[in-house]
Order: structure tokens, then sequence, then C-alpha cells
């Protein structure tokens, strides 16, 4: 659904993308990470025929971003960071006119912008003028904007960045009840939301994508050999760290109040084992764990690794 | 077709911003200040205290020339002057706010979106100039005699011509600039511009200026035209409007 090839943009001396690929199946919900800088939005105003980029290609719904950039809108949804909206109009009317722009008939605009306003929750202020509106609000107006007339992509830069809690959880949640029913590309920093919400997840990294793969892939990937035992029995803990020790598929452990860290060389071993040998000492647990990467940890090992390179 | 569609959007802006208001009013109000003006001078320099003897008599007697001159003069300046300040944010305030951006991912062209915009503030202009003609038409015929509708009706076509040729270099000023700060000094740089090279003898001929001077030459009976300056007055809106849409077309927002 979204082709990306060797995808270039330089500023002056600056290189904001450097020979990006990157292809996102259809249906998929994408999760675009990268720290500040590094390419995320200038990646989303070129598929959205904004910006034209220095070198390589793109293709959105089978367009030609560059090259076909009129028949572009018709198949893209976008939500800009800070979207903004004329305002001295009404969502009502904003979203009037941008059905009308899409050729939607009167019946089919009234319907569909009483479900959108219901959808981000602004029924109430449908007929208030956007100038009064909060950041928040602009940021679910311009989500129901981009959703109009049923987009086959949506692009989102930043879609909750200004939302309270409660607005977050709202749109995540309805992005995620989108998913089947478009190929969605949202670039974020949340990386809490990319976990909850995307299926694939692409980092970039100084204009380069340095990891594309399916969100539970990534993560099992960079699986640790790391178990977590938090007993009420210190004393037990400590005689059957010792045991561990002696054990040649045990790499080390490491104890800290009432919790042993123990870490592997042999993971399969590991899960038959651990919890049988600790049974056997009577230990009574409060918590077992096979500890599992967070998005976090992985983005911050890979876009370190890339900034140490 | 979505022309038409960012057309409408742009003339009920024009309207809920007030622009189109504002600028009816001003207008307006320079189209009956100028008759009553012509007539009420006079009078006034007369009854001015410790005026030397005799020159009272000597002020001429207002004639329907000096309301047609005083309004030419009155539109010449406020008219032109409104064209640009209405005129210079139209492109430069929605690439600062970011809705040109919003606008420019749904289907609508960026030659559509220029043209809304000139078309709109032709309309605003319009209408404003047609009130202030309005104005100026009703307090002639009350305070001197009627003019002759067919001749003040070309005067005020070809004084449009030359407000719509400052609209068409706002509109292209205004997509040049980022800020509207930029586009106001982009604007009032090709006002002094084309006032100065228009001054000029031979060249100043083919400039738009020269419209309002073939406009009043019709109402007071001169022979005078400006066809150049006509033909050379669309041409300049074609081609403002067309590096307007070259530039945008070229523009990342």
């Amino acid at each position: 659904m979204i082709q990306i090839e060797n995808l270039t943009k330089q500023y002056g001396a600056v290189r904001a993308l450097d020979n990006l690929n990157m292809t996102i199946e259809s249906g998929s919900i994408f999760g675009f990470l990268g720290p500040n800088g590094s390419g995320k939005t200038t990646t989303l105003r070129i598929l959205t025929g904004l910006a034209k980029p220095t070198a390589g290609s793109a293709h959105v719904a089978g367009v030609n971003v560059s090259k076909d950039v009129h028949n572009l809108p018709s198949h893209i949804g976008y939500l800009p960071e800070e979207p903004a909206f004329y305002s001295w109009m009404t969502p009502q009317e904003f979203l009037d006119y941008i059905g009308r722009l899409h050729g939607l008939s009167s019946s089919k605009r009234i319907a569909r912008i009483k479900e959108l306003l219901m959808l981000v929750d602004l029924t109430e202020a449908g007929k208030r003028r956007i100038g009064g509106f909060s950041r928040g609000m602009r940021q679910r107006l311009g989500l129901a904007a981009a959703l109009v007339h049923r987009p086959e992509v949506l692009l989102l830069d930043e879609p909750v960045s200004a939302l309270d809690p409660a607005g977050r959880k709202d749109v995540l949640e309805l992005i995620e009840q989108l998913s089947g029913q478009c190929t969605i590309l949202m670039s974020t920093h949340i990386l809490a939301d990319v976990e909850r919400v995307c299926n694939v997840v692409g980092i970039i990294s100084r204009g380069r994508i340095i990891v594309q793969s399916p969100r539970e892939e990534l993560l099992n990937r960079y699986v640790q050999p790391v178990f977590e035992f938090d007993s009420v029995d210190a004393p037990v803990l400590q005689r059957w760290a010792e045991l561990l020790k002696k054990q040649t598929w045990i790499a080390s452990v490491n104890i800290e109040g009432q919790t042993a860290r123990i870490v592997v060389n042999d993971v399969a071993q590991a899960r038959t084992e651990l919890l049988a040998s600790a049974m056997a000492q009577h230990m009574v647990l409060r918590r077992y764990e096979e500890m599992r990467p967070s998005l976090e940890d992985v983005f911050l090992q890979l876009v370190e690794a890339e900034s140490a390179q | 077709m979505n022309f038409l569609h960012v057309f409408h959007e742009e003339i009920i802006e024009q309207w809920r911003t007030y622009r189109l208001l504002i600028v009816v009013a001003v207008m307006t109000v320079f189209g009956l200040a100028s008759p009553l003006l012509a007539k009420l001078t006079p009078e006034l320099l007369k009854s001015i205290p410790g005026l030397p003897v005799g020159l009272a008599d000597a002020i001429p007697v207002p004639t329907i020339s000096d309301a047609v001159t005083q309004y030419v003069k009155n539109m010449s300046q406020f008219g032109i002057l409104l064209a640009l300040l209405v005129s210079m944010g139209s492109v430069a305030q929605e690439k600062e706010r970011g809705t040109a951006a919003m606008m420019l991912t749904h289907p609508v062209s960026r030659l559509n979106f220029i043209l809304s915009k000139f078309f709109a503030l032709a309309v605003t202009f319009i209408i404003s100039l047609g009130m202030a003609a309005l104005g100026c038409w009703y307090y002639t015929l009350l305070l001197f005699k009627a003019m002759p509708w067919d001749s003040f009706l070309a005067l005020n076509g070809l004084m449009l011509l030359v407000f719509l040729v400052y609209v068409a270099i706002s509109v292209l000023c205004s997509t040049l600039a980022n800020s509207q700060g930029a586009a106001a000094g982009l604007a009032f740089g090709a006002l002094v511009v084309i006032a100065g090279v228009g001054a000029l003898p031979r060249i100043g001929e083919y400039f738009p200026g020269q419209l309002f001077g073939w406009g009043a030459a019709l109402m007071l009976g001169g022979t005078q035209t400006a066809w150049s300056a006509f033909w050379v007055s669309i041409g300049l809106i074609m081609i403002a409007l067309w590096g307007a849409w070259q530039v945008l077309n070229r523009q990342e927002l």
C-alpha cells in the first residue's frame, strides 16, 4: 500500500532523508518511530505531496506522490501534528466543506458528519466556532477531517500528542477500530502508544530506516535471556541462588533484597527447569517473570547503536 | 468543479471575517464623499474669515467635473491601498497558519487555490466599487445633475481593472512570501515600482494608472484613450496569477 524506494530529501547541507526504503502492507497499522529530527515528518510531508523528494520515489495506494500528486488526495487522509483550520468555521461547516471537495452527496455528508463528530466526541461543539477550540479538540477535528472520505491510507503525524489521557485513549481506540479498514502510518514518539495499537513498527534514525518488523517479532528478536523471581523468604532465595550458580546453563545470578535476577545461557532449558528448581527448594514466590523488553528498550538500544556508528 | 466549492468558501470567508463589509464601507464613504467634497470645498474656502477681497469671487462655482475628478482621485488612492491591504495576506497567511497545507492534501489544486482567492477578492471589489459608484452617482444627482450613466459605468469598469491588477500582484507577492509581513513589504514595494515607472514619460502610457485618466476623460468629454494600458493591465493580471500558481507549485508547505 505504501512503497518507498531510496527516498532522499536534502535541505541545503542537511540530509533529512537518506535513501529511505520502506514497505507498508495493506491494512496494517504502522508505528513510525524515531527521535526528534530523524525524518518522520519529512517522510509524511512527501507522502502527502506537500514536499518533494530530492531523489527516490514513493507510491501511496499505487499513486506516485511526485508525478501524480493530483490523484493523491482521494486516496489519503492526513492529520498534521498541529492541524490548522479556518477559525470562522464550525466543525460541521469544515467537515461539510471537506465532504464537498471529495464529491460526497448532501445526504452522505450529513450522515458522515454526524457519525464523525460522534466518533471524535465533538457533537456538542459541532456548531461552535473552531477559533475557540483547544489543541486537543483541533486534533480530534483534524482526525475527523482526515476520515471524511474513508481514505485507503491514513497518515497521522503525532496524532495524540496534544490530547489528555482520556482523549488519547479514545483516539487510540479509534485507530485500533480502523485496523483492517485502511492502512495507517502513524508517526509518534510515544512508544507506549505504538506498543498498544501498531502491529508493525519502523524505526527511523538520521533519515534511514534502521529496523522494520512486525511488533511481536521485533520484541522477540530483542528478548533478553533474563528471568526474575520475587520470594517472600530471602534466606531460601539466597540458598537457591548458590545452587543455580553451579548449573552450566546459568550465566549469573544477582540478588537484590528479595528479588533474584537470573541471566541464562539457554532460554529453553531455563524455561523448563528454573521454576521446578525453585519449587524443589519449597520457595514461596510472589512473582516469576521471563523478562520481555519493552519497545522503549528496543528503540533506545537500536537508536543508540545507530548513533554510535 | 472544485473551484466553485473553494470559491464559495472564500466568499463566505470575506463575509464572516468582515473584510467585505470593511471594503464596502470604506469605498462607499469615499464614493459618497466625492461629490460632497466637490460641492462643499469652495463653500468652505469662501467661509474662511479674513479671505482677501475678490478671492471669494474668484473661486469657481463647482461643477459635475469637480465631482468626477474628486471621485477618480479618491478611488485611485484608497482603492489601490485597499486592494493591497486586503489581498496581501491571502496566501501568506494560509501558509503561515498551516491551513494551506491542510487544504492542499484534499482535492484542491494549487491553481484553484490561487484563482479562488483572486476571484473572491474581485467580487469584493466589484461590490465595493458598485456601492461607491451608486453613492457617488446619487449624491452627484442631488448636488449637481445626473451623470451620463454609460460613461460613468465605463469609468468604474476601468477603475476596477486597475484595482484587480493590484489584487493580482498582491496575491503573487503573498505567494512569494512566507509571512504576512514579508508579503506586505513585497506588495508595497511593487506599488512603489509601478508608480515610479508609471510616472516616466514614454513608458508610463503602458501602465495601469493611465486607465484613471482615460475613465475621467470619458466623463469629462475628452478624447484620450489608453488601450495599451488596458491590454497591459489584463496581461499583468494574467501574468501575476500564472506566476503565483507556478510559485505555489514549486513551494513545499
